[in-house]
């Protein structure tokens, strides 16, 4: 017999080594991601603070050497800050956060924040300064490390600082390893993505070369920010149930089922706990495991459910969506769609969809997908997303539309759940139902597209046919007025004016 | 034969002053037309495939009754519509200035009036649309081809032409004859010797011809078509039939293309469908035969396919109905050879006028 050494793990631990989860593969995705998760917690945090987002991002080389491979970078926002003894959790305890909850929001790993800094401390062995306020009196600067092995934050010095100005918002400083020039692409494409779908908020960014790269919001108005929902039936497993049996202050399952879940009304309550046999007024803490069991499954088979309500979702809207294709991706035509909301396994959510034509948007010979899950950009493994293979099999000549025309198509899917096929959370697996809705969200732009394509191309054919007539009809009159030996030409204007109002209503020239 | 000195309604003198007067009455109809406030339009018969005629009567190929209005309304028209009024102006212009102009001068002139034709072959096209407008040959309106056909033969004409109007000439005062140019089309016919016209295919026979004194020892006209014979030639070729009354023999090669340049000049082309005065009916093919093939045991080389292809479509042809074509053609098939005029050779240079001549225009009479 051998002995084995068996050791518990902390979860910053376990992060520490399993980083490639995270997004941390290498070099470039580090800093990459870095950038990311912190842009992401600031967008967040403004849209808590009900104001529009105000992002400053720099990356600078470490020390002020261009030769070094280390990174300094600093993001700050507009926020509503971090109360201050949550601080240093937040930035240095993997798995703590604020976002365990069933609305909507940017990433749900809590882990953002933390693992950048976790990322630069085992890079590069130093310190993060972290400085916050939620527009208190008081703003708290911190400069902190994690220890790994036990997931708790070290504080290294903590300062509290008078806030004259009711300033409210975070700053995030730290140092990290990475390989900012063959993360450049990616950064830009993601912060110009991450424009188009925040219209509303200001993004400036500065680059170890020092390069500026501004992105300027084009509207105050932010879409509604979710409400915190309860779970649906459908969507729930025997953890989830457990642990809100364990919280419940009700004594019976007609109470418990109308409080803890989503839209369950006393009448559906009443009828599905007959359809389990459970009795109305069990204590719901004295179920047995086998209970809590076939109760789920119940709840799965029960079809009398209503559908999830949306109101924890908060989709873009059409008019900002377009709004941010314009201003981004600057075309000669956009249209987008909202679709309405559905729901996939008891999770609910909402597509939508946008097709943008012309103007600045290239020829690339197919067309240029940008994927959106809950306002965050996709930016990789575009070819496994269900996107892709929905507008790849699309019969897009019904649209009088080709692959080598300058066209984007963009996918957003807001949910509580994004249907994501990998722990990296870079593409949407194929579920029927957001399959669905993303092919009638796309065929529905299309359409528009292609109304708008055959509308041009009827003025254009106007304009060419008057060009036609005006270079023409001139010579014949002046050949035939040489031919048959007569002094003054004949008046063409006439002739052109008729050809005029009956092709050209369209436009008036 | 006496002299005789005809301006016949077929001569080239009247034609061209119909021409000149046909062009500026077009004009006034379109300039009146724009002053009422009118699209101006033409109608003229319509060229497709599907209106042209096979005439047993004038025994050529003639436009049916189907016409086609071309209006400057139409976007599709408005453009060789333009072209078509420039092409009238243009030929008026020639004609009043009685200059001549080649089709490819017409394709270069129509540059310095913005009127930029795409290749020759749209301005050759818009030179047709007007002929079938106005019914009359282009060379009518002093637009010719480019020319490579030739006379030779004791023929006298008097030029009609600015600088040598009255002047005569002998066709013999050249050895290498006289090119069939605009300036032989618009002469009058004065006075010939000869009593038959031989119209031949190549070059290098109608000089072994001249050398051989074909044109004494026959008593005959030579003329050089050069391959598929122009329309001014073709032309030309009729007036000596029509109008010095003499009979006519075609010597081409023993291949279906050779049997079709006899043809166009008997019946003319589907592509002159609109015009008349261009068919000698009562002209001979007098060889090369496919049966003169087989008889003078001639060195041959096989058909190829488009020339068999060729001969299928000659068979359905309607002017090719006569008994001695369909036998011609059923004979090439069947022994799927061909072989050209220079052939004879193998009997020696002299053998073609001294033994073949003779014996195809007996039999051809």
């Amino acid at each position: 017999m051998t002995s084995q050494a068996f050791e518990e793990i902390s979860p910053a631990d376990f992060f520490y080594r399993n980083r490639d989860i995270a997004g941390f593969t290498n070099p470039s995705r580090a800093i990459f991601a870095s950038i990311r998760e912190l842009v992401e917690n600031s967008l967040d945090a403004a849209e808590i603070a009900m104001v529009p987002p105000d992002i400053y991002v720099r990356v600078t080389y470490s020390d002020g050497d261009p030769d070094s491979n280390v990174y300094k970078l600093r993001v700050e926002d507009n926020g509503s800050g971090i109360t201050s003894r949550h601080i240093p959790s937040a930035f240095g305890q993997a798995l703590f956060g604020s976002k365990y909850k069933l609305k909507q929001s940017r990433g749900t790993f809590g882990l953002g924040g933390t693992m950048a800094v976790l990322y630069g401390q085992i890079t590069t062995h130093k310190p993060a300064y972290i400085v916050s306020s939620t527009g208190s009196t008081k703003v708290y600067k911190y400069r902190i490390m994690i220890d790994i092995q036990r997931n708790k934050p070290i504080i290294l010095e903590r300062k509290v600082l008078i806030n004259k100005e009711q300033w409210h918002g975070t700053i995030v400083e730290f140092s990290l390893e990475g390989d900012y020039f063959r993360a450049m692409p990616k950064i830009l494409e993601y912060l110009k993505q991450t424009a188009v779908v925040n219209p509303y908020a200001n993004v400036a960014f500065i680059d170890p070369k020092g390069r500026f790269y501004k992105f300027t919001r084009v509207t105050t108005m932010m879409p509604s920010p979710p409400k915190e929902t309860l779970p649906h039936p459908y969507g729930v497993d025997v953890e989830t149930v457990k642990r809100l049996i364990q919280m419940t202050s009700h004594r019976n399952m007609l109470d418990f089922m109308r409080t803890h879940f989503h839209r369950i009304s006393e009448k559906i309550a009443h009828s599905f706990l007959e359809f389990t046999g459970i009795a109305q007024t069990k204590n719901p803490k004295k179920l047995g495991p086998q209970e809590i069991v076939k109760l789920v499954q119940m709840m799965k088979r029960y079809e009398e459910f209503r559908p999830p309500s949306a109101t924890c979702l908060s989709p873009l809207g059409e008019e900002l969506l377009k709004a941010g294709i314009l201003k981004e991706l600057k075309p000669e035509f956009t249209a987008v769609c909202q679709r309405r909301p559905a729901t996939y396994a008891g999770h609910p959510f909402i597509v939508e969809t946008a097709i943008a034509y012309g103007g600045d948007i290239p020829r690339k010979g197919d067309f240029i997908l940008y994927r959106f899950a809950n306002r965050i950009p996709l930016l990789y493994d575009e070819a496994s997303d269900v996107t892709f293979r929905v507008v790849k099999t699309m019969n897009w000549r019904r649209y009088k539309v080709s692959q080598d025309m300058p066209i984007a198509v963009l996918v957003h899917i807001c949910s509580t759940k994004i249907p994501y096929k990998t722990v990296g959370k870079e593409f949407i697996a194929d579920r029927p139902e957001v399959k669905r809705e993303i092919l009638n969200g796309i065929r529905e732009v299309a359409r528009k597209l292609q109304r708008f394509l055959s509308k041009r191309e009827h003025v254009e054919r106007e304009k060419r046919r008057l060009s036609v007539f005006s270079k023409y009809l001139p010579k014949i009159a002046r050949f035939s007025t040489k031919l048959a030996g007569k002094e003054t030409e004949p008046n063409i204007e006439r002739l052109l004016e008729s050809v005029n109002t009956v092709g050209g209503k369209e436009k008036n020239i | 034969m006496e002299e005789k000195k005809r301006t016949s309604s077929e001569s080239a003198l009247h034609k061209k002053m119909k021409a000149v007067t046909d062009l500026k009455t077009l004009g006034e109809a379109l300039y009146h037309q724009i002053e009422q406030g009118e699209f101006p339009w033409i109608k003229m018969p319509t060229r497709s495939i599907d209106n042209i005629y096979y005439s047993p009567e004038l025994r050529q190929y003639i436009l049916g009754e189907r016409r086609v209005k071309r209006s400057a309304r139409n976007i599709r028209h408005i453009r060789p519509f333009t072209q078509l009024v420039w092409t009238a102006f243009f030929a008026h212009q020639l004609s009043t200035q009685r200059k001549t102009s080649t089709l490819r001068d017409v394709y270069y002139s129509a540059q310095a009036y913005e009127m930029s034709f795409k290749d020759q072959s749209e301005s050759d096209n818009v030179i047709t649309d007007l002929e079938t407008v106005i019914g009359l040959a282009r060379e009518d309106f002093n637009v010719f081809p480019e020319e490579r056909s030739a006379v030779f033969g004791d023929l006298t004409i008097e030029y009609t032409v600015p600088g040598y109007e009255g002047r005569r000439m002998n066709m013999t005062s050249h050895p290498d004859g006289l090119m069939i140019g605009p300036a032989l089309t618009y002469s009058e016919l004065v006075k010939t010797s000869a009593d038959k016209v031989i119209a031949i295919e190549k070059g290098g026979l109608f000089t072994r011809f001249i050398e051989e004194n074909v044109h004494k020892k026959f008593n005959a006209l030579l003329v050089l078509t050069a391959g598929q014979a122009p329309r001014a030639t073709r032309h030309f070729i009729r007036r000596l039939n029509k109008e010095l009354e003499l009979p006519v023999y075609i010597l081409t090669d023993g291949d279906p293309w050779g049997m079709h340049i006899a043809m166009v000049i008997i019946s003319g082309s589907a592509n002159a469908a609109h015009l008349r005065g261009l068919a000698t009916p009562d002209a001979k093919w007098s060889g090369v035969w496919a049966t003169d093939i087989v008889d003078y045991k001639l060195p041959t080389d096989p058909l190829t396919e488009i020339d068999v292809k060729r001969l299928h479509e000659l068979q359905r042809d309607p002017r090719y109905k006569a008994k001695l074509w369909q036998r011609e053609i059923k004979t090439f098939m069947k022994i799927r050879k061909k072989a050209e005029q220079e052939a004879f050779s193998r009997y020696g240079l002299t053998y073609i006028v001294d033994e073949y001549l003779p014996a195809k225009l007996e039999e051809t009479k």
